[in-house]
């Protein structure tokens, strides 16, 4: 018993003292947006198939969760590249100069966040004056542009519209942890919000109440958290055909059989509409590189390279195949050519 | 007893026992018709559960394999006319090969046609058509057949996962890819194999080639650490707490913390194991090392506790025996004391273990939720474990990885089992009563 004891210790010791051993890394170490996370690791596992260099490693930490790991400063316990499903903040490029880290900026494409239904019910066809007004917390009293603000009334969709199918409002989507959620927010809500002249002038007047009011979504019911994974939502719409889902466009894309996509601003959200820009819930997904770490850990220039070239975000590329929709043109060539250069982002 | 008050006494007294009797005897029915149906519900649940899995689950063990016929272009393959394992790794367009021959066989012409023709291939079989010739360099310049994995969505209509009678807007699969299947099909180039590669490989974001064998490695590798640290640990601190410390105010409120701790959420200690270990002593993220450290820390006081349980439960009179006889107290505990509370030291070692072999919230904050297709060589490599793998897998968008998650739970759940049982074997094996 005594020698088992001894022996144990001996190998805790010895692992403790491989760790210390492992302060070099040969490994590209990604974090970030978890709606980038399939794009990024398609193209890191076919990095890694296909070069000399280990694959990286990805991990999903929300886009500020990432940007946060990122801008924490230099060294090998830092990542190397995070992926954002917006642009980096003033506040958090700051934060990345002042602890000394040099930043490249890549934009790889758009995302669309749809929102949609069963097949087993018609497609539904709505603004996003109607998303607001189904979804706010608070709307103006009798739709009336100006009128006070009161609690949502709405319990049907025909009370938001008379033109929409008389069931009750019941919309399925992500918590407010995710990017998700963030840019439905801003671009469905909002979007839907400014419609409203008088609201559109309080941005000017009361900003922080202008952003509670366009993007503060009803509590009681009609707004049904249904958690980070899209996949559930997908299954909950199926069991629930009356019910409304939002979610990313790289899930109806797998998911054409069961649901379809809600069509917003007389746009359907098809992968043409959302790379033409005509559809108007997308966003632009991006990563940025720690320029510091170019020479020091392998790999990463190569990495870069590989994700910012035509075979993997072209029309054509195979991450076209997992969902993403491919920049315009011009701005594809820009990019391309900065993946070979990583110019400074300056802000 | 001859006074008729009494005897009436009596007789009522005997009345009500007989209705209270016949009312209890219901009651009993009662409580045990409770005790039944609860055990039926439980099993109808765990049945359930059990057969949900197996049913989504069981088609991640076999995959469809397409057999091409192939002309190993030298022109493509071989360039500069040398047929050496190296050139054929760097240099050889092995895509661009099938993609030729397939293009021929089927007769296929247009650009999107190409593509949906590719796109019934897995992007594994360029890699197999490589490996092929690099094994058999005397093949390039001819024509082979070999069998190739088909890509998930033609798997899943294999399996019937995507249904052919919808209309072709909504279906993965084109109407022009099922002509060319229904073809294969008929000419026998269409089987399904046992999927090895699901026990051979690491994590993919192509269902068809995602594999478990980086998770169970990653787990193996972690279980070990855990072991390594919390199992001398516990062992030394509950031999101390029963066999050797004095019963104090210090001791007591020892022993309410460790009891406190077993009942502490797990992610807890992720939180620490993210500010101690990797902020403070700066290990490195992803690795198993600091996986088993936090996992240990969890583990700890489901060890301690179950093995101060048997120490209790060995007689005094072994333990005066020993001492009457001469033996020092150490000589007592090791001689006497902990071989016979060793299994049940061992059980509660194996259940803790188990609880740590199905955790992912701690593993979240060390950076073990993370996208690894490398399988690990070494604790402080980067790696997941099985748990976080089915949840990455369910959180994916494929449909593939749909039967990959259940495939994935069936063997987190034999490994449980195996555990468990393996626990209770010991426990009857060397279980003495006293």
């Amino acid at each position: 018993m005594k020698k088992t004891i001894t022996l144990a210790t001996v190998g805790a010791l010895a692992l403790a003292g491989a760790a210390g051993q492992a302060a070099a890394r040969d490994q590209v170490r990604i974090v970030g947006s978890s709606t980038v996370y399939p794009f990024a690791t398609v193209v890191a596992e076919r990095f890694g198939k296909s070069s000399k260099f280990k694959t990286p490693v990805v991990e999903a930490t929300g886009s500020g969760g990432g940007l946060k790991l990122f801008c924490a400063g230099l060294g090998v316990k830092t990542p190397d590249i995070t992926n954002a499903s917006r642009r980096i903040k003033k506040s958090e490029y700051e934060r990345c100069t002042k602890n000394g880290i040099k930043v490249a900026e890549f934009k790889i494409g758009y995302d669309g966040i749809v929102v949609a239904n069963s097949k087993k019910k018609k497609r539904i066809e709505l603004s996003r004056r109607d998303i607001f007004l189904a979804l706010a917390k608070l709307v103006p009293e009798g739709h009336k542009d100006g009128a006070r603000l009161v609690p949502n009334p709405n319990r049907t969709w025909k009370d938001v519209n008379p033109a929409l199918p008389n069931v009750a409002i019941r919309v399925l989507g992500p918590p407010p942890t995710s990017g998700t959620r963030d840019a439905f927010n801003e671009l469905a809500m909002e979007g839907g919000c400014k419609t409203f002249e008088s609201l559109k002038a309080m941005k000017k007047v009361d900003k922080r109440r202008y952003k509670g009011v366009c993007r503060g979504i009803r509590e009681d019911g009609a707004w049904v958290e249904a958690g980070e994974n899209d996949n559930l939502i997908v299954q909950k719409l199926e069991a629930d055909p009356n019910a409304l889902g939002v979610f990313g466009f790289s899930f109806l894309d797998q998911n054409g059989d069961k649901v379809q996509g809600s069509i917003v601003d007389g746009v359907p959200p098809t992968f043409e509409n959302i790379s033409a820009q005509k559809y108007p819930v997308s966003r632009s997904l991006f990563f940025y590189v720690k320029k510091n770490h170019v020479g020091q850990i392998p790999g990463i220039q190569e990495y870069v390279r590989a994700f910012m070239n035509r075979k993997a975000i072209g029309k054509r590329g195979y991450l076209i195949g997992k969902g993403l929709i491919p920049l315009p043109r011009a701005e594809m060539r820009d990019f391309i050519s900065a993946g070979k250069s990583l110019p400074d982002l300056t802000m | 007893m001859t006074d008729p008050a009494d005897s009436v006494l009596i007789e009522g007294q005997k009345e009500k026992v007989r209705q209270g009797l016949s009312r209890r005897l219901r009651a009993e029915r009662r409580f045990r018709a409770y005790g039944v149906v609860a055990i039926v519900l439980a099993i109808l649940m765990l049945l359930f559960l059990a057969g949900t899995i197996a049913a989504n689950g069981y088609s991640a063990f076999y995959q469809t394999w397409i057999k091409v016929d192939v002309f190993l272009d030298e022109e493509l393959i071989a360039p500069d006319g040398k047929t050496d394992p190296q050139t054929l790794r760097e240099e050889g367009d092995f895509r661009g090969a099938l993609i030729e021959s397939l293009v021929a066989s089927y007769r296929v012409r247009g650009r999107e046609k190409e593509n949906r023709l590719i796109a019934m291939f897995s992007t594994d079989a360029e890699r197999t058509l490589q490996r092929h010739a690099i094994a058999n360099p005397r093949l390039v310049g001819k024509n082979i057949s070999i069998w190739v994995k088909a890509s998930s969505d033609i798997d899943q209509l294999t399996k019937g996962a995507i249904r052919r009678d919808l209309p072709e807007s909504g279906r993965k699969v084109k109407d022009v890819q099922l002509v060319w299947y229904d073809r294969m099909a008929a000419e026998n180039r269409i089987e399904t194999r046992f999927n090895t590669g699901f026990f051979s490989t690491g994590d993919s974001r192509e269902p068809e080639q995602a594999g478990i064998w980086g998770a169970i490695v990653g787990s193996f590798l972690t279980m070990l650490v855990t072991l390594i640290l919390a199992f001398p640990v516990g062992l030394a601190a509950a031999v101390y707490l029963e066999e050797f410390a004095p019963k104090n105010r210090l001791t007591d409120l020892i022993e309410v913390n460790i009891n406190n701790l077993a009942a502490v959420p797990s992610i807890v200690f992720g939180l620490l194991g993210l500010a101690v270990f990797l902020n403070f002593f700066e290990l490195p993220r992803s690795a198993p090392l600091v996986g088993g450290m936090v996992l240990a820390l969890m583990t700890l006081p489901t060890i301690i506790i179950a093995a101060r349980a048997s120490l209790l439960a060995v007689p005094p009179s072994v333990r005066e025996a020993a001492l009457g006889l001469g033996a020092s107290r150490v000589q007592v505990v090791s001689h006497h004391v902990l071989p016979l509370a060793m299994p049940g030291i061992l059980t509660g070692t194996i259940i803790g273990m188990a609880r740590a072999l199905g955790e992912t919230a701690p593993l979240l904050m060390i950076g073990m939720v993370a996208f690894i297709v490398d399988i690990p060589g070494g604790p402080t490599d980067a790696s997941t474990v099985m748990p976080v793998q089915i949840y990455l897998w369910a959180d994916s968008p494929e449909r593939g990885f749909v039967e990959k998650t259940s495939g994935a739970v069936i063997v987190l759940l034999a490994f449980l089992v195996v555990m468990n049982a393996s626990a209770v074997y010991l426990r009857k094996k060397f279980e003495r009563r006293w």
